[in-house]
């Protein structure tokens, strides 16, 4: 149950109301890492296995794949440790 | 030249960018219940929050590619602009500075003005503040359109109508807190988005050191060809660099400036409020690794003719804008593309929605409760925020029409600042730790500063004055004569306030308590462990950035 501090009074009803909590920026972040680099890991295995429609100098290097993948973890991490925060 | 072509996999990546902002917005409107909330974020921000969107309101993407441009352009010189152009204002702000404003609970820069001085420098301090941030606004929204049309194909209008609404939309919705969330989401597609191209260029190139053994030995060096304007890129001697944008344009903008102030003004309490330029001086000092090795990169390659790497040519002049997104064209596949262009659009956004936060806030409380309203209700003034907002889009949205029709006015731009914020700072500095200071004299030196500032520019470009009256040399480039006229601004506006003081009345000492130093509680550090003092990680901070001076020397 929340306590007072969470609580404030509806000014139309009078009524106690729980506050709702927000979740800080970071699990935010942690989200569209998480989304954009999947995108980006995705594509770059499509171009592991298509190398001739990459164009790309140095792409065989597949900075893609591990660029991607660092965004990926990145937005993990940011995600886990937040999963419960709020501010 | 060939447009960048995007694929689904990038128009993917864009769209998720799109949806995230807009959904940031619809969020955050529940949490946006009172005026505080809207302006000030609720006053709930801790020092990272702050610190991250104290600097990211002011890494635009125009700036990214302008500086990247000029580092092409100047050389390594670009990055006074990121250290001693930065980092001595940033620390000064956090020690000295933020205890008067935060203390004094304001809620704006003008607002300060109000309460050391009087109603008229706030007003006079506003106007010019609102009338600048929409002018910019709508300048940046113009720039953004243009380049988008250049390298990606895009229709001006449509990208110009499609960011101005999404800005509108989450900025309306909550204010402050929904551009500081974006402006940190920017922060990390920055880096993700624009460090690997200049990793990439490293790696194309060999080293570090490769880069720097094949551009030319006036690039290489910060102070080493200072002191002869004929032998640096950017023609200014050390004297501008210091004086000019070490001292009075850094210190004008960074202190003063009231879109990277508010940010910490939206800190939890004064310590997170004083770490905020602390921990946003970390990450300035890092960006030359984008801009100004990203620029070096661009310059070596360019000197190759094997690479095939040419910057854009518009008519005989070289777009030294184009750097960047050249760079991004020929190392990045399709998905990291997308990425890329999402960074430079999240900064061109999140500039805006910071120019378009502060504009509301100061027009709001400094104009329409100063002048209009004096007696409007918060609720009123939550409702007149987010009318601003609205109206502050509209008029800058017309502001990039303007632009459109008469491209000339993009000069004046670059100079507005040193119109502003140069002599805004010597009412500042006196302000706030000169207490037999007037209100009169510090209304009639603003005036005189932003006037004398505004007519050496027009002096200059009309041939009434010539350029070496101001900048001592007759070689002195556009951006050193920016630095000097900043540096006069400043100077007139500081004697014409001391002298008008000795002839105007003072303000009575009670109502300067929290407002200026001798008048004010110094910050008690005693019991508080060096970990946790700002002013350690300050002095870190400088530590840091006399060795990058001294390693690029």
């Amino acid at each position: 149950m929340a306590n007072l501090d969470e609580q404030n009074v509806n000014e139309e009803t009078g009524e106690m109301e729980e506050e709702a909590k927000m979740r800080p920026i970071w699990f935010f972040v942690g989200l569209v890492l998480l989304a954009m680099g999947l995108v980006i890991v995705l594509n770059g295995i499509y171009y592991l296995f298509n190398p001739s429609a990459n164009d790309a100098v140095l792409s065989e290097l597949h900075p893609d794949l591990w660029w991607g993948g660092i965004m990926f973890i990145s937005g993990a991490i940011f995600l886990w440790t937040t999963r419960n925060a709020t501010v | 030249m060939n447009k960048i072509a995007l694929n689904f996999v990038d128009w993917l990546v864009i769209a998720i960018y799109f949806v995230f902002i807009i959904g940031i917005g619809f969020y955050l409107k529940k949490f946006t219940k009172s005026e505080e909330d809207f302006f000030l974020a609720g006053r709930k921000n801790s020092s990272w929050v702050a610190g991250l969107a104290f600097l990211s309101a002011n890494m635009g993407a125009l700036e990214l590619m302008g500086m990247t441009g000029n580092t092409y352009k100047y050389g390594m010189f670009v990055a006074h602009f990121y250290w001693i152009g930065a980092i001595p204002a940033m620390l000064f702000l956090a020690i000295y500075m933020m205890p008067f404003y935060y203390s004094g609970r304001i809620k704006s820069v003008p607002g300060y003005l109000k309460l050391r001085f009087d109603e008229k420098t706030r007003v006079l301090n506003a106007i010019s503040f609102a009338v600048m941030t929409l002018l910019v606004a709508g300048i940046n929204l113009y720039a953004m359109a243009l380049i988008l049309h250049t390298f990606l194909g895009w229709h001006w209008g449509i990208s110009m109508w499609a960011s101005a609404l999404t800005i509108a939309v989450y900025v309306t919705m909550s204010g402050l807190m929904s551009a500081i969330f974006t402006e940190i989401v920017q922060f990390f597609l920055i880096w993700f988005g624009l460090f690997l191209v200049v990793v990439l260029g490293i790696v194309d190139i060999g080293s570090i050191h490769e880069i720097f053994a094949r551009i030319p030995d006036s690039f290489q060096s910060l102070w080493a060809t200072a002191g002869d304007p004929t032998q640096n890129g950017m023609m200014v001697t050390w004297g501008g660099i210091v004086m000019g944008l070490g001292f009075v344009l850094s210190f004008g903008y960074w202190t003063t400036d009231f879109l990277v102030v508010q940010r910490a003004f939206s800190a939890k309490d004064l310590r997170s409020a004083r770490m905020t330029p602390v921990i946003a001086s970390f990450f300035k000092m890092a960006l030359p690794f984008i801009v100004v090795l990203g620029g070096l990169v661009a310059l070596v390659l360019a000197k190759d003719p094997s690479t095939g790497f040419h910057l854009l040519r518009d008519g005989n002049s070289i777009n030294y804008d184009s750097a960047l997104p050249l760079l991004l064209k020929r190392y990045y596949p399709n998905g990291l593309l997308g990425l890329g262009v999402t960074a430079l659009l999240a900064g061109f956004m999140a500039g805006q929605a910071g120019n378009i936060s502060a504009f509301n806030t100061v027009w709001t409380y400094d104009i329409y409760q100063s002048v209009i309203n004096k007696n409007a209700s918060k609720k009123h003034l939550l409702w007149m925020g987010r009318a601003a907002t609205l109206v502050g889009i509209v008029i800058s949205v017309g502001t990039a029409y303007w632009a459109k029709s008469m491209p000339t006015i993009m000069d004046y731009m670059q100079a507005i600042f040193s119109w502003v914020n140069a002599p805004l700072f010597a009412t500042m500095l006196l302000g706030m730790f000169v207490t037999w200071i007037t209100p009169s004299a510090a209304f009639w030196g603003l005036l005189a500063g932003m006037g004398s500032s505004f007519l050496m520019f027009f002096g200059v470009r009309f041939e009434w004055i010539a350029k070496s009256a101001i900048t001592f040399s007759d070689v002195a480039s556009a951006m050193a004569a920016n630095f000097w006229r900043a540096w006069w601004a400043w100077l007139i506006c500081f004697v014409i306030t001391v002298v008008v003081s000795f002839f105007t009345r003072k303000k009575p000492e009670k109502d300067l308590v929290g407002l200026v130093k001798g008048m004010t509680e110094e910050v008690d550090q005693t019991d508080v462990p060096l970990t946790k003092r700002p002013s350690f990680y300050a002095i870190i901070s400088l530590i840091i950035l006399i060795v990058l001076n001294i390693l690029y020397w």
